[in-house]
């Protein structure tokens, strides 16, 4: 979303959407079901995607299909609008993953680019109490373990972990592939399955809330810039170095 | 149980030394510390602690826990998060704090959940509302389009804070505090992840994070030659080079050299900037730099609204005739 499109309510605590700008599947997100698809790209695999909110735009939330998922499970809810909570949504995506027939891998993105919160994946692996490799930018599966290079501030290591496991990408994986014609055909003829709290095994303190939003608001920079100017661009560089020079930056 | 009391934060170690993020953590922590009226504890985890106790103290915290086991001496995830679960249990403190650093990126949503509470995570600033000894966390979300204030409704409130959000206080080696050893018993079958290798892919020379000028190179270089010159540039300065995530993506440099929201945050004192635009998240990297150059060919670029001096125009001639004339002015 442009920055000049950024708007918020401050009052309600949201922020608001523009009014034509569609919502997109989160860039993470796209990255984790190209790792999917990759795996299954190479052995046999079943590709479920899910994901939980109290609304969906169904034909956005179907582009995973399109690229080649498998399978659909949307949890919808109207109590599902608590987006800044991962706690809460990580309880949900866990129940609902217990309830599907069995896993062998769960691939996340890195963070959401709303709350940035960088959290849910990490507790669903806590509550599932499986293996969990986060920031993958490969991720491989043989012989009963997932074999991920996972990104680290100097390089990156290979890191690898017994099945069942979750493995976070991010956009170093590289870019998602686009859907193809077949695709998109396949993926209009399927229809997600949807399931709501009362068919999720929870109890009330796993959907109580643990963070609260006090406040929101736009922060204001008041930095001046001056702009160094001589007559081409590069008298305009050398005014720079003396100028950082008077400032004794340099 | 006794109530909760008190401020634990999650110490790191370099070696047999206080991590600079931990001195930071300290900064932070007595703050809150001061507002809850309570102590501030730090937990040290390694195989035996020395050193990293008394400067601890020194630094701020009144109370050091020194949990030890043999296999804390390497940094594992899960033996880390199964020794601080067991603390945080025994000791009840009512905030936690962790850095956001790469090992407490993993550690405090994990921490967090395992103790079945909430984090505040990414924090900018963390404060108390003293009637309700409520943790208030400012932490940028969207981005950093916007900031949230959060507070966490169970205990212990736990919060993650931005690396170099804070300056670690100066030491003060007359300081009095208590190292109380903290022994834990592992076990090894906990590590369920095992690192097979590790490749290095930094920049030569100084560290990006630790860089007192910094020159990084966006999408409109073009390609990896140009950054050749902002490495040339940089080294004359002493400085190291960093990148957007666009040129990063683009393949023209390992992702070890980006700045910004999902890579590092540096607060160098002069960060020029080259061919990049400006956006949210790359801001969210380097908010902290004392002095932003901005070089870009368009002048409504967002990052003329965060520099402190720009030139607009064509990197391809402003930066041959900065870096001559920086070469000039460096060897006169
Ligand atoms: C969740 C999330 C996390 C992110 N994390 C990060 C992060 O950590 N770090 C990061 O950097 N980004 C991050 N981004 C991406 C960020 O939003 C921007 O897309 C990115 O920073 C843009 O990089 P850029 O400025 O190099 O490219 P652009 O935005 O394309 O800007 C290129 C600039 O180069 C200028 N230019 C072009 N040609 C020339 C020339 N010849 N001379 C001079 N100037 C020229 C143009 O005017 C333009 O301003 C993240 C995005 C998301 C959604
Ligand atoms: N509502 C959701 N539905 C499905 N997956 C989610 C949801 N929220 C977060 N995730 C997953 O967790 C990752 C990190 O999200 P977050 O912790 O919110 O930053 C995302 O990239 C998703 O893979």
């Amino acid at each position: 979303m442009p920055m000049a499109a950024f708007r918020i309510d401050g009052d309600a605590r949201r922020v608001v959407p523009p009014a034509n700008i569609p919502p997109v599947v989160n860039g993470f997100d796209e990255n984790a079901v190209e790792a999917a698809l990759r795996i299954k790209d190479k052995q046999e695999a079943t590709v479920t995607v899910i994901s939980t909110g109290s609304e969906f735009a169904l034909d956005v939330m179907k582009k995973p299909l399109s690229m080649g998922a498998d399978e659909l499970v949307l949890l919808q809810d109207d109590s599902f609008d608590n987006t800044i909570d991962s706690f809460v949504t990580a309880q949900l995506l866990a129940a609902a993953i217990r309830k599907l027939e069995g896993f062998d891998l769960i691939i996340c993105g890195r963070q959401a680019s709303d709350w940035d919160n960088a959290q849910v994946p990490l507790g669903v692996a806590e509550i599932l109490g499986v293996s969990c490799i986060s920031l993958g930018k490969k991720v491989d599966v043989a012989d009963g373990k997932a074999v991920v290079e996972r990104i680290v501030p100097d390089g990156y290591q290979v890191v690898e972990a017994e099945l069942p496991a979750l493995v976070t990408v991010s956009n170093e994986l590289g870019q998602p592939r686009y859907p193809t014609l077949r695709g998109i055909m396949a993926a209009t003829r399927k229809r997600p399955t949807v399931w709501s709290k009362s068919d999720l095994d929870m109890d009330e303190s796993q959907s109580e809330s643990r963070i609260s939003l006090r406040q929101l608001f736009i922060p204001v920079s008041d930095q001046e810039c001056e702009i160094v100017e001589g007559d081409d661009a590069a008298e305009s560089g050398r005014l720079l170095a003396l100028k950082l020079r008077e400032a004794k930056i340099i | 149980m006794a109530d909760a009391t008190g401020v634990l934060v999650v110490g790191q170690m370099s070696g047999d030394a206080l991590d600079s993020t931990a001195a930071e953590l300290l900064a932070a922590g007595r703050s809150v510390a001061g507002g809850l009226g309570e102590e501030l504890s730090i937990a040290l985890l390694s195989d035996s602690i020395d050193t990293a106790g008394q400067q601890a103290i020194a630094h701020g915290a009144d109370r050091v826990f020194a949990v030890t086991s043999p296999l804390l001496a390497d940094y594992h995830a899960d033996l880390y998060l199964a020794a601080l679960d067991a603390l945080c249990r025994d000791a009840n403190p009512r905030v936690v704090l962790v850095a956001r650093t790469a090992e407490g990126r993993e550690l405090a949503p994990r921490l967090a959940f395992r103790l079945g509470v909430g984090l505040a995570q990414d924090c900018l600033e963390v404060s108390v509302d003293e009637s309700s000894k409520t943790l208030l966390a400012n932490r940028p979300v969207y981005g950093g389009n916007a900031i949230a204030v959060v507070s966490c409704e169970r205990t212990p409130q736990i919060a993650a804070v931005r690396p170099k959000a804070y300056e670690p206080t100066e030491a003060d080696s007359s300081r009095q505090g208590q190292v109380i050893s903290f022994p834990v018993e592992l076990d090894a079958s906990l590590a369920k992840t095992r690192v097979v290798e590790t490749v290095r892919e930094e920049s030569e020379g100084v560290k990006l994070e630790e860089a007192r000028v910094v020159v990084s190179g966006g999408r409109g270089l073009g390609g990896p030659d140009p950054f050749a010159g902002l490495e040339d540039l940089a080294k004359l300065l002493g400085g190291a080079v960093g990148a957007s995530r666009a040129a990063v993506d683009s393949g023209w440099v390992p992702a070890s050299y980006q700045v910004g929201l999902t890579g590092k945050a540096i607060t160098p004192d002069l960060y020029i900037t080259v061919a990049i635009s400006g956006a949210s998240q790359h801001m969210a990297g380097c908010s902290g730099a004392k002095c932003i150059v901005a070089i870009n060919k368009d002048a409504d670029a967002n990052i003329f609204k965060e520099a402190r001096y720009g030139v607009v125009g064509d990197w391809e001639t402003v930066i041959p005739a900065l870096t001559e004339a920086v070469r000039e002015l460096v060897d006169s």
